[in-house]
C-alpha cells in the first residue's frame, strides 16, 4: 500500500504524489516514514527530505515545520520546500556570500544577526541539497 | 448652450478618462486573478496548521500556552488592513467604516497596527492610536512578507501588552462581494477536533507543548498572511467594477456630448442659412 504524501507551504501545494517511502529532517534527528506509521505530529528541523517512489529518489531542502501522519496520509508543513532540482545554486551561493558578508560586518558592531544566521543556514541547505543532487544525479535503486 | 468647442474639448477629455479607466480595469483584472490564485494556493497549508493546532488544543489546555486561553477584559489591538492605493471603489471605505465602529463601540484601551496606508491616514485624522504601520506588502505578497508582522504581534502579546488581538480585514466572496470582517487573531481559538483522527491518539514529538510553541508563531503568520491575500483580491476585484462602473460613465458622457454637440452644430447651420437666406431676400 503506497503512502500519500503532501508537502505544503504558505504559499503552494510544493508536491502531492502517492509514495513508497519518506526520509524527513525531525528536530530530534532523522525520521523515516513508510506506509502504516502509527499516527504522529512532531516539528521538523531544517534539512533534505528525501521521497522514494519505486526507484527514484526525490530529494527536497525544507526548512521548518512539522509532519503529521494520519492514517490516511502524511503532511509535511514547512515554511519553504525546494526540490533539489528546482534550486538557482548560483543564487543560493550568492545568499551565502551575502549572509557571510553580513555576519562578518555586523559581528563587530553588536548589530541583531539571528536574520543573517538564519539566511546563511538556509543558503547552505540549499548548496548542499543542490550539489548532492548533481553529483549523484536522480538517484535510481536496484 | 455650451459652444462648439467646448464641447469638442469635453468629448476629447472624457476619451482620454476612459482610456485610462479601462486599462485600469483590465490591470485589475489580471491582477485579480493572480490574488485569487495566491488564496488557494495557501489554503492547503492554513487547513494543514489549522488541523494539527485542533489536534494540539485537544490534548492541552489554556494553562499550558499563553496563546491559548480566553481572553479577559483588557487592552485590545486590532491589526487593520487596507491598500495603500485609491481608486478602488468602496473597498477602503467600508472596511474603514467597519473599524471605526468597531472602535467606537469598544470600552477601554485600544491601539491598532495599520497595514496600507489608506488604513493608517485614516486612523491618524480620527486620532487612533497607531501601534505600528506597515506597507500593504505590494501586488505580490509573499509569506516572508508578513513574519515580521507575525513576530511583532506575538510579542506584543506575550509581554502582557493586549490581552486580545483581532483582525480587520475584507473578506474576498466573489467578484462583486467582499465583505468587512473582524476576527479573533490572539488568544487562538483552535477548531474543533473533529477532523481526522482525535488528537489523544497521536504521538507527539519531542511533546505536545514543545509542537504548540512552534506552531503558534506560524499559525499567526499564516493567519495575517491568509488576510493580506483577501484583501488584496477584494480591493482588486472592487477596483476593477469601480473602473469598469467608470468606463461605462464615460461612455454614457461621449454619447451625450456627443449628441448635443450634432445638435448645437445643426442649430447654428440653420441659423445661418436663415440669415443668408433673409440677406438674398432683402436684396
Amino acid at each position: 500500500m503506497p503512502l500519500k504524501l503532501e508537502i505544503v507551504t504558505p504559499e503552494r501545494m510544493a508536491y502531492r504524489d502517492e509514495v513508497d517511502a519518506v526520509t524527513l529532517p525531525g528536530s530530534e534527528g532523522e525520521l523515516g516514514v513508510l506506509p502504516h506509521h502509527a499516527p504522529l505530529i512532531t516539528t521538523l528541523g531544517a534539512g533534505e527530505l528525501r521521497v522514494r517512489k519505486g526507484d527514484t529518489v526525490e530529494l527536497f531542502a525544507v526548512i521548518g515545520g512539522f509532519l503529521q501522519v494520519r492514517p490516511d496520509r502524511v503532511i509535511v508543513m514547512a515554511e519553504t520546500a525546494d526540490l533539489a532540482s528546482d534550486i538557482d545554486l548560483e543564487r543560493a551561493q550568492a545568499a551565502r556570500r551575502e549572509a557571510e558578508r553580513a555576519l562578518e560586518s555586523g559581528y563587530h558592531e553588536g548589530a541583531d544577526l539571528s536574520a543573517a544566521r538564519a539566511a546563511l543556514q538556509v543558503a547552505l541547505l540549499r548548496i548542499r541539497v543542490a550539489e548532492r543532487r548533481h553529483r549523484e544525479g536522480p538517484r535510481r535503486r536496484g | 448652450m455650451a459652444s462648439l468647442r467646448d464641447l469638442r474639448r469635453r468629448i476629447r477629455d472624457v476619451g482620454k478618462i476612459k482610456q485610462i479607466t479601462r486599462a485600469m480595469q483590465f490591470v485589475a483584472a489580471s491582477k485579480l486573478k493572480r490574488a485569487q490564485d495566491a488564496t488557494l494556493n495557501a489554503r492547503p497549508y492554513a487547513e494543514a496548521i489549522d488541523e494539527v493546532l485542533a489536534d494540539v488544543a485537544a490534548v492541552l489546555s489554556g494553562e499550558d500556552h499563553p496563546l491559548l486561553g480566553t481572553p479577559e477584559k483588557g487592552k485590545r489591538l486590532i491589526v487593520l488592513f487596507t491598500s495603500d492605493r485609491g481608486l478602488a471603489g468602496p473597498f477602503n471605505t467600508n472596511t474603514i467604516r467597519f473599524v471605526a465602529r468597531a472602535i467606537t463601540e469598544h470600552q477601554g484601551d485600544l491601539a491598532v497596527v495599520a497595514v496600507g496606508r489608506k488604513g493608517r491616514d485614516a486612523l491618524r485624522r480620527a486620532r487612533v492610536p497607531i501601534e505600528a504601520y506597515f506597507d500593504g506588502f505590494g501586488d505580490r505578497p509573499s509569506f516572508a512578507d508578513v513574519v515580521p508582522l507575525a513576530r511583532l504581534v506575538t510579542d506584543d502579546y506575550r509581554s502582557g501588552g493586549y490581552e486580545r488581538i483581532d483582525l480587520v480585514y475584507s473578506q474576498f466572496v466573489s467578484t462583486l462581494v467582499q465583505r468587512p470582517a473582524l476576527e479573533q487573531l490572539l488568544p487562538v481559538k483552535p477548531s474543533e477536533d473533529t477532523k481526522g483522527i482525535p488528537g489523544n491518539q497521536f504521538i507527539f514529538e519531542p511533546s505536545p507543548s514543545a509542537v504548540l510553541e512552534q506552531l503558534l508563531p506560524r499559525y499567526v503568520a499564516q493567519r495575517l498572511f491568509q488576510a493580506v491575500l483577501e484583501s488584496k483580491a477584494s480591493e482588486e476585484s472592487s477596483r476593477m467594477v469601480a473602473m469598469r462602473n467608470a468606463t461605462d460613465n464615460a461612455d454614457d458622457l461621449i454619447d451625450d456630448y456627443t449628441l448635443e454637440y450634432n445638435k448645437v452644430r445643426q442649430t447654428s447651420i440653420t441659423r445661418e442659412m436663415i440669415e443668408i437666406a433673409t440677406g438674398a431676400q432683402a436684396r
